[in-house]
Protein backbone atom coordinates (compact mmCIF):
# COMPACT_ATOMS: atom_id res chain seq x y z
CA UNK A 1 0.00 0.00 0.00
CA UNK A 2 3.31 2.39 0.53
CA UNK A 3 6.82 2.04 -0.74
CA UNK A 4 9.80 3.51 -0.59
CA UNK A 5 12.82 2.35 -2.13
CA UNK A 6 16.76 4.00 -1.32
CA UNK A 7 15.06 7.46 -0.28
CA UNK A 8 16.94 10.15 0.58
CA UNK A 9 16.48 13.82 1.64
CA UNK A 10 18.92 16.48 2.18
CA UNK A 11 18.34 20.14 3.14
CA UNK A 12 20.50 22.97 3.03
CA UNK A 13 21.58 22.27 -0.48
CA UNK A 14 23.00 18.84 0.45
CA UNK A 15 24.75 20.30 4.10
CA UNK A 16 22.23 18.60 6.34
CA UNK A 17 20.77 14.67 5.78
CA UNK A 18 17.59 14.24 6.58
CA UNK A 19 16.59 10.57 5.28
CA UNK A 20 19.03 8.54 3.55
CA UNK A 21 18.42 5.19 1.65
CA UNK A 22 15.10 4.46 3.22
CA UNK A 23 12.92 1.58 2.04
CA UNK A 24 9.94 -0.13 3.70
CA UNK A 25 6.86 -0.98 2.54
CA UNK A 26 3.40 -1.09 4.26
CA UNK A 27 0.97 -3.14 3.95
CA UNK A 28 -2.84 -3.08 3.12
CA UNK A 29 -5.19 -2.53 6.42
CA UNK A 30 -1.46 -2.78 8.67
CA UNK A 31 -0.94 -0.25 11.38
CA UNK A 32 2.29 0.65 11.04
CA UNK A 33 5.11 2.53 13.36
CA UNK A 34 7.24 4.95 12.61
CA UNK A 35 9.43 4.98 16.02
CA UNK A 36 12.38 7.55 16.66
CA UNK A 37 13.10 10.72 18.39
CA UNK A 38 12.87 14.18 17.00
CA UNK A 39 15.16 14.63 13.94
CA UNK A 40 15.24 11.13 12.73
CA UNK A 41 13.67 12.19 9.62
CA UNK A 42 9.90 11.21 10.33
CA UNK A 43 8.29 14.22 9.78
CA UNK A 44 10.09 14.13 6.16
CA UNK A 45 9.02 10.75 5.78
CA UNK A 46 5.32 11.71 6.12
CA UNK A 47 6.06 14.56 3.91
CA UNK A 48 7.23 12.59 0.57
CA UNK A 49 4.64 9.96 1.10
CA UNK A 50 1.73 12.78 0.50
CA UNK A 51 3.33 14.74 -1.80
CA UNK A 52 4.49 17.95 -0.41
CA UNK A 53 8.26 17.46 -0.90
CA UNK A 54 10.32 15.59 -3.50
CA UNK A 55 13.01 12.96 -2.12
CA UNK A 56 16.31 13.72 -3.91
CA UNK A 57 16.60 10.44 -4.97
CA UNK A 58 14.65 7.03 -4.40
CA UNK A 59 11.30 6.19 -5.70
CA UNK A 60 7.96 6.09 -3.66
CA UNK A 61 4.61 4.53 -4.15
CA UNK A 62 1.41 5.13 -2.31
CA UNK A 63 -1.70 3.31 -2.90
CA UNK A 64 0.04 2.12 -6.28
CA UNK A 65 0.60 5.46 -7.16
CA UNK A 66 4.22 7.60 -7.92
CA UNK A 67 4.46 10.34 -5.23
CA UNK A 68 5.92 12.25 -8.06
CA UNK A 69 3.80 11.58 -11.18
CA UNK A 70 0.66 10.87 -9.81
CA UNK A 71 0.99 13.43 -6.99
CA UNK A 72 -2.97 14.61 -7.48
CA UNK A 73 -4.11 11.68 -7.71
CA UNK A 74 -2.74 10.82 -4.62
CA UNK A 75 -3.81 14.02 -2.99
CA UNK A 76 -7.22 12.55 -3.60
CA UNK A 77 -7.03 8.95 -1.57
CA UNK A 78 -4.96 9.65 1.70
CA UNK A 79 -5.41 11.36 4.54
CA UNK A 80 -2.59 13.88 6.43
CA UNK A 81 -2.77 15.13 9.79
CA UNK A 82 0.47 16.98 10.38
CA UNK A 83 2.41 17.66 13.52
CA UNK A 84 1.34 20.80 13.82
CA UNK A 85 -2.52 21.46 14.62
CA UNK A 86 -3.33 23.05 10.94
CA UNK A 87 -6.98 23.54 10.57
CA UNK A 88 -8.68 26.68 10.14
CA UNK A 89 -8.19 28.23 13.75
CA UNK A 90 -10.92 31.20 13.15
CA UNK A 91 -13.70 28.36 11.47
CA UNK A 92 -15.78 26.15 13.94
CA UNK A 93 -15.65 22.19 14.22
CA UNK A 94 -18.48 21.43 11.96
CA UNK A 95 -17.29 24.29 9.42
CA UNK A 96 -13.80 22.43 8.92
CA UNK A 97 -15.08 19.24 8.74
CA UNK A 98 -17.44 20.31 6.34
CA UNK A 99 -14.73 22.48 4.43
CA UNK A 100 -12.40 19.31 4.17
CA UNK A 101 -15.40 17.40 3.39
CA UNK A 102 -16.20 19.49 0.11
CA UNK A 103 -12.33 19.46 -0.71
CA UNK A 104 -12.36 16.08 -1.18
CA UNK A 105 -15.66 16.16 -2.89
CA UNK A 106 -17.69 14.26 -0.44
CA UNK A 107 -19.61 15.23 2.54
CA UNK A 108 -19.87 14.64 6.09
CA UNK A 109 -22.85 12.01 6.05
CA UNK A 110 -21.47 9.85 2.97
CA UNK A 111 -18.67 8.54 5.46
CA UNK A 112 -20.52 9.77 9.25
CA UNK A 113 -19.76 5.92 9.77
CA UNK A 114 -15.90 6.02 9.87
CA UNK A 115 -15.90 8.91 12.00
CA UNK A 116 -19.26 9.24 14.60
CA UNK A 117 -17.02 7.09 17.45
CA UNK A 118 -14.33 9.88 17.19
CA UNK A 119 -17.11 13.15 15.93
CA UNK A 120 -19.23 12.23 18.78
CA UNK A 121 -17.07 13.30 21.57
CA UNK A 122 -16.66 16.50 19.86
CA UNK A 123 -19.96 17.35 18.70
CA UNK A 124 -21.12 18.81 21.72
CA UNK A 125 -18.89 21.90 20.71
CA UNK A 126 -20.15 21.34 17.34
CA UNK A 127 -20.35 25.44 16.96
CA UNK A 128 -17.28 26.64 19.11
CA UNK A 129 -14.22 27.99 16.87
CA UNK A 130 -10.88 25.09 16.14
CA UNK A 131 -8.87 27.72 17.81
CA UNK A 132 -10.80 28.03 21.00
CA UNK A 133 -10.98 24.12 21.64
CA UNK A 134 -8.58 22.07 24.18
CA UNK A 135 -5.69 20.46 23.00
CA UNK A 136 -7.57 16.57 22.87
CA UNK A 137 -10.58 18.05 21.18
CA UNK A 138 -8.27 20.00 18.29
CA UNK A 139 -6.83 16.09 18.05
CA UNK A 140 -9.78 14.74 17.37
CA UNK A 141 -11.29 17.17 15.39
CA UNK A 142 -7.91 16.91 13.10
CA UNK A 143 -8.53 13.28 12.87
CA UNK A 144 -11.92 13.79 11.93
CA UNK A 145 -10.98 16.03 9.03
CA UNK A 146 -8.23 13.98 8.01
CA UNK A 147 -10.73 10.91 7.94
CA UNK A 148 -13.57 12.78 6.42
CA UNK A 149 -13.29 11.26 2.43
CA UNK A 150 -12.38 7.98 3.60
CA UNK A 151 -8.81 7.58 3.01
CA UNK A 152 -6.97 4.21 1.68
CA UNK A 153 -3.92 5.56 3.21
CA UNK A 154 -4.22 7.64 7.04
CA UNK A 155 -0.93 8.96 7.82
CA UNK A 156 -0.52 10.61 11.37
CA UNK A 157 2.51 12.51 12.57
CA UNK A 158 3.62 12.69 15.77
CA UNK A 159 -0.46 12.35 16.82
CA UNK A 160 0.27 11.63 20.79
CA UNK A 161 3.39 14.19 21.25
CA UNK A 162 2.79 16.05 24.33
CA UNK A 163 -0.06 14.49 25.18
CA UNK A 164 -0.47 12.94 28.69
CA UNK A 165 -0.80 8.73 29.55
CA UNK A 166 -4.37 8.64 29.29
CA UNK A 167 -5.12 10.75 26.48
CA UNK A 168 -2.32 8.81 24.67
CA UNK A 169 -4.22 5.62 25.34
CA UNK A 170 -7.17 6.35 24.17
CA UNK A 171 -5.80 7.84 20.78
CA UNK A 172 -4.54 4.73 20.43
CA UNK A 173 -8.05 2.80 21.28
CA UNK A 174 -9.34 5.05 18.21
CA UNK A 175 -6.48 3.57 16.16
CA UNK A 176 -7.07 0.15 16.39
CA UNK A 177 -10.34 0.70 16.06
CA UNK A 178 -10.18 3.04 12.31
CA UNK A 179 -7.70 -0.14 11.48
CA UNK A 180 -10.63 -2.76 12.25
CA UNK A 181 -12.29 -0.86 9.03
CA UNK A 182 -9.74 -1.47 6.73
CA UNK A 183 -7.65 1.76 6.80
CA UNK A 184 -4.27 1.52 5.91
CA UNK A 185 -2.36 3.81 8.65
CA UNK A 186 1.29 4.90 9.00
CA UNK A 187 2.25 6.47 12.41
CA UNK A 188 5.09 8.05 14.12
CA UNK A 189 5.72 8.42 17.71
CA UNK A 190 8.65 9.18 19.95
CA UNK A 191 6.90 7.36 22.45
CA UNK A 192 8.93 3.61 22.64
CA UNK A 193 6.06 1.97 24.62
CA UNK A 194 3.19 2.90 22.03
CA UNK A 195 6.04 0.24 19.22
CA UNK A 196 3.67 -2.33 20.97
CA UNK A 197 0.52 -1.24 19.82
CA UNK A 198 1.48 -1.31 16.21
CA UNK A 199 1.44 -4.24 14.05
CA UNK A 200 5.25 -3.92 12.62
CA UNK A 201 7.51 -1.07 13.69
CA UNK A 202 10.30 0.70 11.55
CA UNK A 203 12.96 1.97 14.17
CA UNK A 204 14.72 5.18 13.03
CA UNK A 205 17.55 7.63 13.81
CA UNK A 206 19.34 10.27 12.33
CA UNK A 207 17.71 9.15 8.60
CA UNK A 208 18.29 5.99 8.78
CA UNK A 209 16.29 2.71 9.58
CA UNK A 210 17.73 0.63 12.51
CA UNK A 211 15.69 -1.86 12.14
CA UNK A 212 11.96 -2.98 10.48
CA UNK A 213 10.27 -5.71 11.71
CA UNK A 214 6.94 -6.69 14.13
CA UNK A 215 7.61 -5.40 18.15
CA UNK A 216 7.78 -9.30 19.30
CA UNK A 217 10.44 -10.12 16.79
CA UNK A 218 12.36 -7.28 17.79
CA UNK A 219 12.47 -7.65 21.43
CA UNK A 220 13.54 -11.20 20.06
CA UNK A 221 16.22 -9.94 18.56
CA UNK A 222 18.12 -8.55 21.70
CA UNK A 223 21.22 -10.44 21.71
CA UNK A 224 22.64 -12.04 25.18
CA UNK A 225 20.40 -11.30 28.70
CA UNK A 226 19.47 -8.55 30.35
CA UNK A 227 19.02 -7.89 33.95
CA UNK A 228 17.16 -5.51 36.33
CA UNK A 229 19.23 -4.01 39.10
CA UNK A 230 17.57 -2.55 41.58
CA UNK A 231 18.57 -1.20 45.53
CA UNK A 232 18.38 2.04 47.01
CA UNK A 233 19.82 4.84 45.23
CA UNK A 234 19.39 4.71 41.77
CA UNK A 235 22.14 6.94 40.34
CA UNK A 236 24.86 6.28 43.19
CA UNK A 237 24.52 2.08 42.17
CA UNK A 238 24.01 3.53 37.84
CA UNK A 239 27.68 5.37 38.29
CA UNK A 240 29.18 1.86 40.50
CA UNK A 241 27.77 -0.39 37.67
CA UNK A 242 28.88 1.75 34.88
CA UNK A 243 32.51 1.27 36.47
CA UNK A 244 32.12 -2.45 36.91
CA UNK A 245 34.46 -4.24 34.70
CA UNK A 246 32.38 -6.42 33.36
CA UNK A 247 29.22 -4.18 32.10
CA UNK A 248 28.40 -3.82 28.95
CA UNK A 249 25.90 -1.35 29.01
CA UNK A 250 23.66 0.46 31.95
CA UNK A 251 20.66 2.56 31.77
CA UNK A 252 17.73 3.53 34.06
CA UNK A 253 14.61 2.26 33.29
CA UNK A 254 11.69 3.59 35.85
CA UNK A 255 12.58 1.89 39.31
CA UNK A 256 15.25 -0.11 37.96
CA UNK A 257 18.62 -0.29 36.12
CA UNK A 258 18.95 -2.17 33.09
CA UNK A 259 22.10 -4.24 32.66
CA UNK A 260 23.66 -6.41 29.77
CA UNK A 261 26.88 -7.79 30.94
CA UNK A 262 29.81 -8.10 28.13
CA UNK A 263 30.05 -11.36 26.33
CA UNK A 264 32.01 -14.52 27.95
CA UNK A 265 33.78 -14.71 24.64
CA UNK A 266 34.84 -11.12 23.24
CA UNK A 267 34.54 -12.19 19.65
CA UNK A 268 30.58 -12.54 19.78
CA UNK A 269 27.31 -11.67 21.60
CA UNK A 270 26.18 -14.22 23.00
CA UNK A 271 26.04 -15.42 27.30
CA UNK A 272 27.34 -13.37 30.33
CA UNK A 273 30.32 -15.10 31.90
CA UNK A 274 29.17 -17.95 34.16
CA UNK A 275 30.06 -15.84 37.57
CA UNK A 276 27.39 -13.34 36.35
CA UNK A 277 25.32 -11.39 37.88
CA UNK A 278 26.46 -12.88 41.20
CA UNK A 279 30.03 -11.61 40.61
CA UNK A 280 28.56 -7.52 40.03
CA UNK A 281 26.31 -8.43 43.28
CA UNK A 282 28.64 -8.85 45.34
CA UNK A 283 30.83 -6.06 43.72
CA UNK A 284 27.91 -3.61 44.76
CA UNK A 285 27.68 -4.89 48.24
CA UNK A 286 31.08 -4.49 48.49
CA UNK A 287 30.55 -0.46 47.69
CA UNK A 288 28.24 -0.64 50.32
CA UNK A 289 24.86 -1.13 48.43
CA UNK A 290 22.45 -2.40 50.34
CA UNK A 291 19.38 -4.90 49.62
CA UNK A 292 20.58 -5.32 46.00
CA UNK A 293 17.95 -6.95 43.99
CA UNK A 294 19.13 -8.46 40.41
CA UNK A 295 16.86 -10.10 37.68
CA UNK A 296 16.79 -11.03 34.69
CA UNK A 297 14.32 -9.85 32.31
CA UNK A 298 12.65 -9.93 28.87
CA UNK A 299 13.95 -6.50 26.95
CA UNK A 300 11.74 -4.55 25.34
CA UNK A 301 11.90 -1.78 22.40
CA UNK A 302 13.47 1.05 24.12
CA UNK A 303 16.21 -1.79 24.91
CA UNK A 304 16.80 -2.69 21.78
CA UNK A 305 16.58 1.00 20.45
CA UNK A 306 19.59 1.83 22.79
CA UNK A 307 21.43 -0.83 21.84
CA UNK A 308 21.26 -0.57 17.95
CA UNK A 309 21.95 2.95 18.53
CA UNK A 310 25.61 1.61 19.83
CA UNK A 311 27.74 4.61 21.30
CA UNK A 312 27.15 7.10 18.80
CA UNK A 313 24.74 9.62 20.41
CA UNK A 314 27.63 10.07 23.28
CA UNK A 315 29.65 11.87 20.78
CA UNK A 316 28.36 15.44 19.20
CA UNK A 317 28.30 14.75 15.39
CA UNK A 318 28.50 17.34 12.49
CA UNK B 1 -7.18 32.40 63.97
CA UNK B 2 -9.42 35.08 65.60
CA UNK B 3 -7.06 37.92 65.27
CA UNK B 4 -4.74 38.95 62.94
CA UNK B 5 -3.47 41.99 65.04
CA UNK B 6 -1.72 39.95 67.68
CA UNK B 7 2.14 39.43 67.45
CA UNK B 8 1.34 35.96 66.58
CA UNK B 9 -0.70 35.85 64.09
CA UNK B 10 2.15 38.46 62.34
CA UNK B 11 4.47 35.56 63.03
CA UNK B 12 2.59 32.75 61.64
CA UNK B 13 2.21 34.57 58.43
CA UNK B 14 5.64 35.45 58.00
CA UNK B 15 6.60 31.96 59.34
CA UNK B 16 7.00 30.25 55.77
CA UNK B 17 9.59 32.56 54.57
CA UNK B 18 11.92 31.28 57.00
CA UNK B 19 11.47 28.07 57.23
CA UNK B 20 14.48 26.35 56.34
CA UNK B 21 15.70 23.52 54.31
CA UNK B 22 12.63 24.21 52.12
CA UNK B 23 13.34 25.59 48.89
CA UNK B 24 9.25 25.46 47.77
CA UNK B 25 6.19 26.39 50.51
CA UNK B 26 2.71 26.45 48.91
CA UNK B 27 -0.07 27.00 51.17
CA UNK B 28 -3.53 26.46 49.22
CA UNK B 29 -2.33 28.30 46.42
CA UNK B 30 -5.16 28.84 43.87
CA UNK B 31 -5.74 31.01 40.53
CA UNK B 32 -8.75 31.70 39.05
CA UNK B 33 -9.35 33.01 35.70
CA UNK B 34 -13.24 34.66 35.61
CA UNK B 35 -15.40 31.74 36.80
CA UNK B 36 -12.56 29.08 35.60
CA UNK B 37 -10.33 28.02 38.79
CA UNK B 38 -7.24 26.75 36.77
CA UNK B 39 -5.31 26.01 40.30
CA UNK B 40 -7.53 25.07 43.15
CA UNK B 41 -5.79 25.39 46.76
CA UNK B 42 -2.69 23.34 46.16
CA UNK B 43 -0.52 22.65 49.42
CA UNK B 44 2.99 21.56 48.87
CA UNK B 45 6.65 21.68 50.06
CA UNK B 46 9.79 21.04 48.26
CA UNK B 47 12.87 20.17 50.40
CA UNK B 48 15.89 21.68 48.91
CA UNK B 49 18.09 19.52 46.95
CA UNK B 50 15.39 17.55 46.61
CA UNK B 51 14.26 16.52 42.67
CA UNK B 52 10.37 16.60 42.74
CA UNK B 53 8.50 15.21 40.05
CA UNK B 54 5.24 17.83 39.09
CA UNK B 55 3.14 15.87 37.11
CA UNK B 56 -0.45 15.86 35.69
CA UNK B 57 -3.22 15.49 32.74
CA UNK B 58 -2.84 18.14 29.85
CA UNK B 59 -5.05 20.75 31.52
CA UNK B 60 -4.45 20.17 35.31
CA UNK B 61 -3.24 23.19 35.99
CA UNK B 62 0.43 22.32 35.50
CA UNK B 63 2.17 25.43 34.05
CA UNK B 64 -0.25 27.88 35.88
CA UNK B 65 1.17 26.36 38.82
CA UNK B 66 4.60 27.09 37.65
CA UNK B 67 4.36 30.19 36.32
CA UNK B 68 3.13 31.82 39.91
CA UNK B 69 5.72 29.88 41.49
CA UNK B 70 8.68 31.08 38.68
CA UNK B 71 7.80 34.75 39.52
CA UNK B 72 5.44 35.54 36.52
CA UNK B 73 1.83 35.60 37.21
CA UNK B 74 -0.32 36.35 40.77
CA UNK B 75 -1.90 33.99 42.56
CA UNK B 76 -5.32 35.04 43.13
CA UNK B 77 -5.60 33.09 46.43
CA UNK B 78 -3.16 31.23 49.07
CA UNK B 79 0.64 31.90 50.02
CA UNK B 80 3.86 30.62 48.65
CA UNK B 81 7.10 31.12 48.67
CA UNK B 82 10.02 30.44 46.62
CA UNK B 83 13.69 30.39 47.70
CA UNK B 84 12.39 32.13 50.72
CA UNK B 85 10.24 34.76 48.61
CA UNK B 86 6.94 35.34 48.67
CA UNK B 87 4.91 35.15 45.85
CA UNK B 88 3.38 38.25 45.70
CA UNK B 89 5.75 40.87 47.05
CA UNK B 90 9.24 39.61 45.75
CA UNK B 91 8.51 38.29 42.19
CA UNK B 92 11.69 39.97 41.10
CA UNK B 93 13.95 38.23 43.55
CA UNK B 94 12.57 35.06 43.06
CA UNK B 95 13.36 35.48 39.11
CA UNK B 96 17.12 36.03 40.28
CA UNK B 97 17.17 32.76 42.58
CA UNK B 98 15.68 29.93 40.11
CA UNK B 99 16.63 28.78 36.76
CA UNK B 100 14.46 27.87 34.32
CA UNK B 101 14.30 26.18 30.97
CA UNK B 102 11.34 24.68 28.83
CA UNK B 103 11.37 22.16 26.06
CA UNK B 104 9.63 25.20 23.91
CA UNK B 105 12.29 28.01 24.49
CA UNK B 106 15.41 27.57 25.36
CA UNK B 107 18.19 29.29 23.26
CA UNK B 108 18.95 31.02 20.68
CA UNK B 109 19.58 29.21 17.47
CA UNK B 110 20.68 32.17 15.84
CA UNK B 111 24.05 32.62 18.67
CA UNK B 112 27.14 30.63 19.10
CA UNK B 113 26.82 28.13 21.85
CA UNK B 114 29.63 30.58 23.52
CA UNK B 115 27.04 33.58 22.50
CA UNK B 116 24.03 31.95 24.17
CA UNK B 117 26.20 31.01 27.53
CA UNK B 118 27.39 34.65 27.65
CA UNK B 119 23.81 36.10 26.89
CA UNK B 120 22.36 34.21 29.75
CA UNK B 121 25.36 34.25 31.99
CA UNK B 122 24.77 38.33 31.61
CA UNK B 123 20.89 38.35 32.33
CA UNK B 124 21.46 36.14 35.16
CA UNK B 125 23.85 38.82 36.42
CA UNK B 126 27.14 36.94 36.24
CA UNK B 127 30.21 39.10 35.75
CA UNK B 128 33.02 38.78 33.17
CA UNK B 129 34.88 37.06 35.20
CA UNK B 130 32.70 34.36 36.51
CA UNK B 131 31.14 34.31 32.98
CA UNK B 132 34.54 32.98 31.63
CA UNK B 133 35.06 30.87 33.96
CA UNK B 134 31.64 29.23 34.71
CA UNK B 135 31.29 29.08 30.41
CA UNK B 136 34.33 27.26 30.46
CA UNK B 137 33.99 24.63 32.47
CA UNK B 138 30.30 24.21 30.98
CA UNK B 139 31.85 23.76 27.56
CA UNK B 140 34.13 21.00 28.89
CA UNK B 141 31.44 19.15 30.98
CA UNK B 142 29.30 18.84 27.84
CA UNK B 143 32.24 18.35 25.38
CA UNK B 144 31.45 20.75 23.16
CA UNK B 145 35.11 22.58 22.85
CA UNK B 146 35.73 22.32 19.12
CA UNK B 147 31.30 23.53 18.45
CA UNK B 148 31.69 26.61 21.36
CA UNK B 149 31.82 28.99 17.62
CA UNK B 150 29.12 27.40 16.13
CA UNK B 151 25.41 28.24 16.07
CA UNK B 152 22.76 26.51 18.47
CA UNK B 153 20.54 26.05 15.43
CA UNK B 154 22.91 23.51 13.88
CA UNK B 155 22.99 21.30 17.04
CA UNK B 156 21.41 17.95 17.60
CA UNK B 157 18.15 18.40 19.61
CA UNK B 158 19.34 16.60 22.53
CA UNK B 159 22.25 18.41 22.78
CA UNK B 160 20.41 21.79 22.55
CA UNK B 161 18.46 20.10 25.52
CA UNK B 162 21.48 19.69 27.76
CA UNK B 163 23.34 22.92 26.50
CA UNK B 164 20.03 24.57 27.94
CA UNK B 165 19.76 23.15 31.08
CA UNK B 166 23.74 23.67 31.75
CA UNK B 167 22.48 27.58 30.65
CA UNK B 168 19.54 27.81 32.96
CA UNK B 169 21.97 26.46 36.38
CA UNK B 170 25.25 28.72 34.77
CA UNK B 171 24.25 31.11 37.99
CA UNK B 172 24.23 28.61 41.09
CA UNK B 173 20.45 28.74 40.95
CA UNK B 174 18.47 27.76 44.33
CA UNK B 175 15.92 26.02 42.22
CA UNK B 176 15.67 24.98 38.81
CA UNK B 177 12.53 24.41 37.01
CA UNK B 178 11.97 21.75 34.08
CA UNK B 179 9.16 22.09 32.07
CA UNK B 180 9.05 19.05 29.90
CA UNK B 181 12.56 18.99 29.18
CA UNK B 182 12.84 15.72 27.09
CA UNK B 183 10.25 15.68 25.10
CA UNK B 184 10.86 14.41 21.71
CA UNK B 185 15.10 13.23 22.55
CA UNK B 186 16.34 10.23 21.90
CA UNK B 187 16.61 7.08 24.64
CA UNK B 188 20.26 7.28 25.45
CA UNK B 189 20.10 11.61 25.91
CA UNK B 190 17.13 11.34 27.52
CA UNK B 191 19.14 8.83 29.91
CA UNK B 192 21.85 11.38 30.17
CA UNK B 193 19.78 14.78 31.14
CA UNK B 194 19.14 12.67 33.85
CA UNK B 195 22.30 12.29 34.68
CA UNK B 196 22.98 16.22 34.25
CA UNK B 197 19.52 16.67 36.80
CA UNK B 198 21.15 14.36 39.05
CA UNK B 199 24.64 16.20 38.82
CA UNK B 200 22.93 19.49 39.89
CA UNK B 201 21.14 17.67 42.78
CA UNK B 202 24.15 16.55 43.97
CA UNK B 203 25.30 20.07 43.66
CA UNK B 204 22.28 21.02 46.01
CA UNK B 205 20.13 22.80 43.38
CA UNK B 206 16.64 21.80 44.26
CA UNK B 207 15.02 20.20 40.96
CA UNK B 208 11.30 20.65 40.34
CA UNK B 209 10.70 19.07 36.93
CA UNK B 210 7.25 18.21 34.81
CA UNK B 211 7.26 15.25 32.36
CA UNK B 212 5.01 12.88 30.43
CA UNK B 213 7.82 10.26 30.59
CA UNK B 214 6.21 8.06 33.51
CA UNK B 215 9.54 6.04 34.11
CA UNK B 216 11.31 9.47 34.70
CA UNK B 217 8.36 9.82 37.41
CA UNK B 218 10.63 7.03 39.03
CA UNK B 219 13.83 8.77 39.31
CA UNK B 220 12.14 11.63 41.35
CA UNK B 221 12.63 11.75 44.88
CA UNK B 222 8.30 12.80 45.57
CA UNK B 223 6.24 13.08 42.91
CA UNK B 224 2.77 14.92 43.08
CA UNK B 225 -0.09 14.31 40.46
CA UNK B 226 -2.27 16.87 39.74
CA UNK B 227 -5.65 16.17 38.37
CA UNK B 228 -8.63 19.26 37.43
CA UNK B 229 -6.48 22.06 39.61
CA UNK B 230 -6.17 19.83 42.55
CA UNK B 231 -3.19 18.14 44.12
CA UNK B 232 -4.43 14.12 44.31
CA UNK B 233 -1.20 12.53 45.20
CA UNK B 234 2.12 13.23 46.38
CA UNK B 235 4.76 10.91 47.59
CA UNK B 236 7.80 8.95 46.64
CA UNK B 237 6.90 6.90 43.99
CA UNK B 238 7.41 4.01 45.94
CA UNK B 239 4.78 5.19 48.43
CA UNK B 240 2.40 6.05 45.79
CA UNK B 241 2.81 2.45 43.81
CA UNK B 242 1.73 0.55 47.30
CA UNK B 243 -1.61 2.97 47.61
CA UNK B 244 -2.55 2.92 44.42
CA UNK B 245 -1.20 -1.29 44.30
CA UNK B 246 0.19 -0.56 41.16
CA UNK B 247 3.59 -2.13 40.02
CA UNK B 248 4.33 0.93 37.35
CA UNK B 249 3.92 4.97 37.83
CA UNK B 250 2.09 4.55 34.49
CA UNK B 251 -0.87 2.48 36.42
CA UNK B 252 -0.69 5.17 39.09
CA UNK B 253 -1.05 8.09 36.39
CA UNK B 254 -3.58 6.37 35.09
CA UNK B 255 -5.71 5.50 37.92
CA UNK B 256 -5.51 9.47 39.28
CA UNK B 257 -5.73 11.03 35.89
CA UNK B 258 -8.85 8.71 33.91
CA UNK B 259 -11.42 10.46 36.57
CA UNK B 260 -10.06 14.12 35.11
CA UNK B 261 -12.69 16.07 33.38
CA UNK B 262 -11.00 18.62 31.98
CA UNK B 263 -8.92 18.34 29.34
CA UNK B 264 -6.40 21.07 27.54
CA UNK B 265 -2.84 22.01 26.07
Amino acid sequence: MVTLEKISKTYDKGKVKAVTDVSLSVEKGELFGLIGPDGAGKSTIFRILTTLLLPDTGKATVAGLDTVKDFRKIRGCVGYMPGRFSLYQDLTVEENLNFFASLFGTTVTENYALIKDIYQQIEPFKTRRAGKLSGGMKQKLALCCALVHRPEVLFLDEPTTGVDAVSRKEFWDMLQRLKAQGITILVSTPYMDEADLCQRIALIQDGKILSIDTPQNIVKAYPGDLYAVKSGSLHKILLDIRQYPGTLSCFAFGEYLHVAFKPASPSAAGPPASSEPAGLKKYLEDKGHKEVEIKKITPGIEDNFIRMMGDKTDRYEQ
Amino acid sequence: MNSETTGKAIETTSKASETTGKAIVCKDLSKQFGDFIAVDKISFEVNSGEIYGFLGANGAGKTTAMRMLCGLSYPTGGEATVAGFNVYKQQESIKKNIGYMSQKFSLYENLSIKENIEFYGGVYGLTDQQLQQKGDELIARLGLEKEAKKMVGGLPLGWKQKLAFSVAIIHQPKIVFLDEPTGGVDPVTRRQFWDLIYEASDKGITVFVTTHYMDEAEYCNRISIMVDGRIDALDTPANLKKQYSARTMNEVFYALARGAKRAAD
